[in-house]
Formats: structure tokens, sequence, C-alpha cells
């Protein structure tokens, strides 16, 4: 598979690596890309946080939330339980689930942290971790990386950010 | 009449699948007791030394139990409990 088939990716496989493509996938829309890392900057050098919600079953992250981080922290993000509580019963109404949870990393890589996963808790989620620690508040590179992380056990997966969904063949679900 | 436990994703596996399950108690303490013998090493879940565990959000009737006695918090028939993982993370 080449670039140019699976549309811009979260980063380039290094030798030696788990190769990116031998397992899952997040596909997301360029709208849906763009407003997690104009958060992630906004937010910076408060590590920023939210979901992407999508109708359940879709695996398609369609609505984004961004959440209060309720520890305004450098190095922590909580979701407000309150908060939490009405985003829940939000997508609950809306027959929805969090296809994408993401947050940031602002002065380190976008990679899960052991806190990230051992607090992880919601399996069939992306875990999206974008890291502000070139670009802060501005213009410039940020990495987007997407995970998942099950019991303990991480496995980054390709990204690739399409213009819209409809074009392209629904992605098969894997946390199903 | 009893109180309905509204279980997250990753504790199903525990109520069969079940996205609800309803339980009985007086006390919110009560309740997981309850579960926990209709859905063994639940408790185990929420609860660690005798308090709710860091990183388990309950809400009763959409009140977070911390401001209304953690485990202590009074039920009754027909009440709503709700069991939320935070949402919590980060580099540190």
């Amino acid at each position: 598979m080449t670039v140019s088939e699976c549309g811009r990716i979260g980063r380039v496989w290094v030798p030696g690596e788990t190769p990116l493509y031998s397992r899952g996938v997040l596909t997301i829309d360029q709208a849906a890309y763009d407003a997690v890392v104009a958060h992630a900057r906004r937010d910076h050098p408060d590590e920023a946080c939210g979901v992407v919600a999508g109708p359940a079953g879709s695996d398609r992250p369609e609505r984004i939330v961004p959440m209060l981080n309720a520890a305004r922290s450098p190095t922590f993000y909580e979701f407000d339980p309150t908060d939490l509580l009405r985003l829940y019963q939000d997508m609950d109404a809306r027959d929805e689930e969090p296809v994408v949870i993401y947050h940031s990393h602002t002065a380190t890589e976008a990679y899960p942290s052991r806190t990230d996963i051992s607090l992880a808790q919601e399996p069939g989620a992306h875990y999206v971790l974008v890291s502000t620690r070139e670009c802060g508040n501005d213009e410039g590179p940020v990495e987007f990386r997407s995970f998942r992380i099950v019991e303990g056990e991480v496995t980054e997966e390709e990204v690739r950010v399409v213009p819209a969904y409809g074009a392209s063949k629904p992605q098969p679900m894997e946390q199903q | 009449m009893a109180i309905e436990v509204r279980v997250p994703t990753i504790l199903r596996s525990l109520t069969g699948g079940e996205k609800a399950v309803p339980a009985e108690g007086a006390s919110l303490g009560d309740v997981i007791e309850n579960l926990e013998t209709n859905h063994p090493g639940i408790k185990e879940r929420l609860v660690d030394s005798g308090d709710l565990r860091r990183f388990i959000n309950v809400y009763v009737n959409d009140e977070d139990v911390r401001f209304t006695g953690g485990l202590e918090t009074t039920v009754s028939d027909g009440d709503a409990v709700v069991i939320l993982p935070a949402v919590a993370g980060g580099e540190a």
C-alpha cells in the first residue's frame, strides 16, 4: 500500500517496529482530525482531551466532543465526572459510542504512557494521542497516532484521514 | 421495584453482556454487595480497601456519590445507579 492509496498517515513506519498496517486502522474525516488537532494546540501546555462519538457499531468518528480537562495539567487529564455522565447519557440517547478517545501529550511523544495504559477502560475505542511538543499553541508539526489499548496491551494502528466518510467503504469493525 | 444499575462496557463480561441489571439494597455499599452475589467479581472492580476506586465514578440519580457519602449513599427502590470508569491518563 502506498501513502497515496491510504491517505495521510500519522507517521512513517520505522524498520524494526511492529508494522503499522498489520492490525487495525482508524479512518477519520478531515474535519474531525482538524478539530482534534486544533483543540490540542489551543489547550497547550495543558493536556487536551475529548471524544469523537459515532453511531454504535459504525466505527465512524463523526461528532467531536471536546471535554474539560478537570486536572488542568500539563501531565495529566481526566474528564470532569459530571461532564462524563452527561456525555455518556447524551451518547446513549443518540445511540452512539465513543469511537475515538483523544488526549494530547505536550512535552513527550504521541505514545500511550504507563498511566494511559493502566487507566484505559474502553476496549472498543481508538485511543488517539496528539503531541504538541513541537508546535505548542502555534501552527507547526503535530504527531497524531492511534492505538488500541486492551487489558494493558497497546497496538498501534494506521490513521487514515479521508475527505468525507461517504466515499469510502465502511471499515470492518474490530471491537464487536 | 428494584434499583437499576447501568454497567459500563468493560464490566459487561461480568453481567452476561447486560447493559443494566437490577439490584437491591439500602445503601450503595449494599447494592454493590448484592451485585457481587449475582455477578461475582464485580465488587473488586469497584471497591478497594472499603472505598470506591479512585478511577471509578458512580452516580445515584445523576449525583456523583463522592458528594453524597460514597458507599454510604442511601438508595431506594426505583433509583438509578450509573457506573462509569473515569476517562483519564496523561504523560506523567
